[in-house]
């Protein structure tokens, strides 16, 4: 026995040629989140999708199907070919399991199939009256019903249902390009790149550390972390950079209280040197205005004009609680609250300035071959690719 | 390049005659000692050999051992046990300041419980103070638990001395020794000791983890811990871990068949590694006791200058594993209590690093090891500029 769920999307205002392609995109997304599950298919329909599986895995290929962005909801449905009788016979079937705690009940059609020879008005009275007749105790209730039993009609068989399951929404990862994550071991950057998944973004990851002053633990952090997001994005390379070799000519060369702007403005140059080389668009980053010294107005404006790519912040404007929440709803919080194993507080200035200054910034960074460090630091580049 | 495993005070790799017969154990022998058929006597014949092979090391006529999960159950049945049974008798436990948190643990909840805790200080070597011991002792005292050899910093206690000064005050105490570290790599006398009860564990001496045991003398008594059959003298029931203790028994007869000279043999690669370090310049400061008067295979070096979690993550990428103050503690910040307990300044407190020999390891690891650690010595100190 096959089970088949039927899934929606939306968004799909969109025009021709981009439709298709996030069409393609998501019916690929779609078989790749079931690539471990055997024996599955994903046809294309008109502007729906239909998974096919065995029966035995349906509850197994909901789950995953739950977290596809682009999937606006999924139903699991009974399929009948184009014939009243059987459309009848297949909605007994399914209505006998939605019973038990019912006493109402109404019918919603849709027909897509213009040829079909009952309108949707029709289906809807002539499936209610079947139910009636067959179960005279169950009444017809179109304002608050028990249950709805959802027939469409489509161009070769005809699917019912009974409910639908929200799914994540968003645009299919891929459809909106390809983006580099910074990825830290805190809350706050997995959320960034869950929701730059959920905008259609394809993710590569990019984690500096600096070994031996950090340890192996953070690294196997970061890695956990792009694991849980490559049950979104199905792969995430994840990149690891040292930067003790940065941060000692910072703290040697440079005014203490720049000390972060100047890394993260060093961070920003390799992120720009890996994307180029990658072909990745943008930066995405976990940054939330005035969460932190390097978060201000100013020093954002700062780290940016270190670089010309665009950088995405989806973090922006949320509050820590907010981005906590999604944390914990995404399943990346228990990750990041791991005991943070940067025991080395050898390169943390004291006095972060918030609103540093573009003039103090560039002599500070006079003192600096940025050049060779940026070189330098790509040369201790490793990466690998992590999937769920 | 191989890595080099200097961490044998967190574990030990198993001997591989261990693994096989435990494997062996498992597929074959599967049946449940308490069973009267044919299979569970094979089962309970297994027991009866390890109970043999692990009791030898305990050199006494005079005592049998229980198995338990490991070292820390073995603290947990002795001092739980024998202050609750002996509550009637006395009130008053004395440990040291050095012991491993397990022993500490049991201790303070005791002491939450009711009973009058002391914890004797140390010297900066880590020898209990004997005097204070002395005073201590009294007609209340029910338990005296010390640990043979410290996990940290490898000292040897006094513990014949111990034992006379507590017959000596006629206190109604139990003795209990935590062997855990100089079980198959130091000779126990129980008896010379005047130790009632000793706990050891499988995994520190190339056994499997997961299986331990508590040495008890004859007519000892212990309030058991967990109810439910009539395993282990009722003492520990449940289902034996037949290839654990299997595993556990092999391993202590190859200590035992090996016991001549694995000692010096372990303290050389100690001393070849120290003076290797200090040839290629290093600057370590070795804490607790001196070398020749350490447990063999324990040595605790402070680098001044660099964080042991630095140093730790160092060794580490270039294969060389060791621990920052003792494993269980590593991954907490507050410095080792043990450290601590013999007065380490701050500077010493926060570079302490433990490497740990085993007989598996060799002199050339033991000369690579240091090499190495010097040159990663040389390179962070030139990064950092100190």
């Amino acid at each position: 026995m096959k089970s088949t769920i039927l899934v929606r999307y939306g968004e799909i205002a969109l025009k021709g040629r981009n439709r298709n392609v996030f069409e393609q995109q998501l019916q690929q997304n779609l078989k790749g989140a079931l690539s471990m599950v055997e024996e599955t298919a994903v046809e294309r329909l008109h502007g729906r999708l239909l998974v096919t599986g065995p029966q035995e895995k349906h509850d197994q290929m909901l789950s995953r199907l739950k977290r596809v962005f682009g999937v606006v909801s999924l139903s699991s449905v009974q399929r009948t070919p184009l014939e009243l009788d059987k459309i009848k016979a297949g909605v007994g079937e399914l209505v006998a399991a939605a019973l038990p705690g019912n006493k109402s009940f109404k019918v919603d059609s849709r027909r897509s199939n213009k040829d079909f020879p009952y309108t949707s008005p029709q289906l809807n009275s002539e499936i209610g009256s079947f139910l009636q007749q067959t179960y005279p105790d169950l009444e017809v209730d179109l304002h608050n019903p028990g249950f709805t039993l959802f027939l469409e009609i489509g161009y070769e068989e005809a699917f019912i249902y009974l409910d639908r399951v929200a799914g994540p929404g968003g645009l299919p990862v891929g459809v909106s390009g390809k983006a580099l994550l910074l990825l830290s071991g805190g809350i706050d950057s997995p959320v960034a790149g869950w929701l730059a998944l959920k905008r259609g973004l394809e993710l590569e990851a990019l984690h500096f550390h600096s070994f031996p002053f950090t340890g192996q633990r953070s690294l196997q952090k970061a890695e956990d972390l792009c694991r849980r997001l490559a049950l979104f994005g199905r792969r995430v390379p994840l990149h690891e950079i040292n930067v003790a070799a940065i941060q000692k000519e910072i703290k040697d060369k440079c005014p203490q209280q720049l000390a972060i702007t100047l890394l993260r403005r060093m961070m920003f140059r390799l992120a720009e040197a890996l994307s180029v080389e990658r072909g990745l668009g943008a930066l995405v980053t976990g940054e939330s205005l005035g969460q932190v010294a390097s978060q201000t107005m100013e020093s954002l404006q700062a780290i940016d004009a270190s670089t010309g790519m665009l950088v995405l912040r989806p973090l922006i404007t949320m509050d820590k609680l907010e981005i906590i929440a999604r944390s914990e709803e995404i399943g990346t919080y228990d990750i990041s609250i791991r005991p943070f194993e940067d025991c080395c507080t050898l390169f943390v200035p004291q006095n972060p300035a918030t609103k540093p200054k573009m003039a103090a910034l560039l002599k500070a960074e006079s003192e600096l071959e940025i050049d060779t460090l940026v070189r330098e630091g790509l040369e201790s580049l490793k990466s690998r690719v992590i999937r769920p | 390049m191989k890595p080099i495993y200097l961490d044998n005070s967190a574990t030990t790799r198993p001997h591989p005659e261990v693994i096989t017969l435990m494997s062996r154990v498992q597929e074959e022998n599967y049946g449940n000692p308490s069973s009267t058929h044919a299979m569970g006597m094979e089962g309970e014949k297994l027991l009866t050999l390890a109970r043999k092979q692990v009791n030898a090391l305990f050199r006494s006529e005079a005592g049998r051992v229980i198995f338990t999960s490991g070292g820390t159950e073995a603290n947990n049945l002795a001092l739980k046990g024998a202050a609750r049974r002996l509550k009637k008798r006395g009130r008053k436990i004395i440990t040291s300041a050095i012991e491993h948190s397990s022993v500490l643990d049991c201790c303070r909840s005791l002491a939450e419980e009711g009973f009058e805790l002391k914890i004797l200080p140390v010297d900066s070597k880590g020898q209990v103070d004997l005097q204070s011991l002395e005073k201590e002792l009294n007609r209340e005292t029910v338990l005296l638990s010390l640990i043979h050899v410290s996990n940290e910093i490898g000292t040897v206690q006094p513990l014949t001395e111990a034992g006379q000064l507590m017959k000596k005050s006629k206190a109604p105490a139990l003795f209990h020794i935590d062997a855990v570290q100089s079980f198959g790599k130091l000779p126990l006398e129980v008896d010379s000791w005047g130790a009632d009860l000793v706990s050891a564990s499988a995994h520190k001496t190339h056994g499997p983890k997961g299986t331990g045991c508590l040495w008890l003398r004859n007519g000892v008594m212990l309030d058991a811990l967990i109810q439910g059959g009539d395993q282990e003298e009722k003492l520990r029931p449940g289902t034996e871990n037949c290839p654990g203790i299997a595993g556990f028994g092999l391993a202590a007869q190859i200590a035992a068949d090996r016991s001549l000279g694995t000692a010096d043999k372990v303290r050389r690669l100690k001393e070849i590694f120290l003076l290797k370090l200090q040839e290629e310049g290093a600057a370590a400061i070795v804490n607790g006791p001196a070398l020749e008067e350490a447990a063999p295979h324990i040595l605790n070096l402070s680098f001044p200058g660099i964080k042991a979690e630095v140093l730790l993550n160092a060794l580490s990428g270039a294969g060389i594993y060791v621990s920052a103050g003792s494993a269980c503690h590593s991954r907490h910040p507050e410095p080792s209590h043990v450290l601590e307990a013999i007065g380490l300044e701050r500077m010493r407190l926060e570079s302490a690093l433990r490497f740990s020999f085993s007989i598996l390891n060799t002199e050339e690891e033991a000369l690579r090891a240091a090499e190495s650690c010097a040159g990663l010595i040389k390179n962070l100190k030139n990064f950092l500029g100190s």
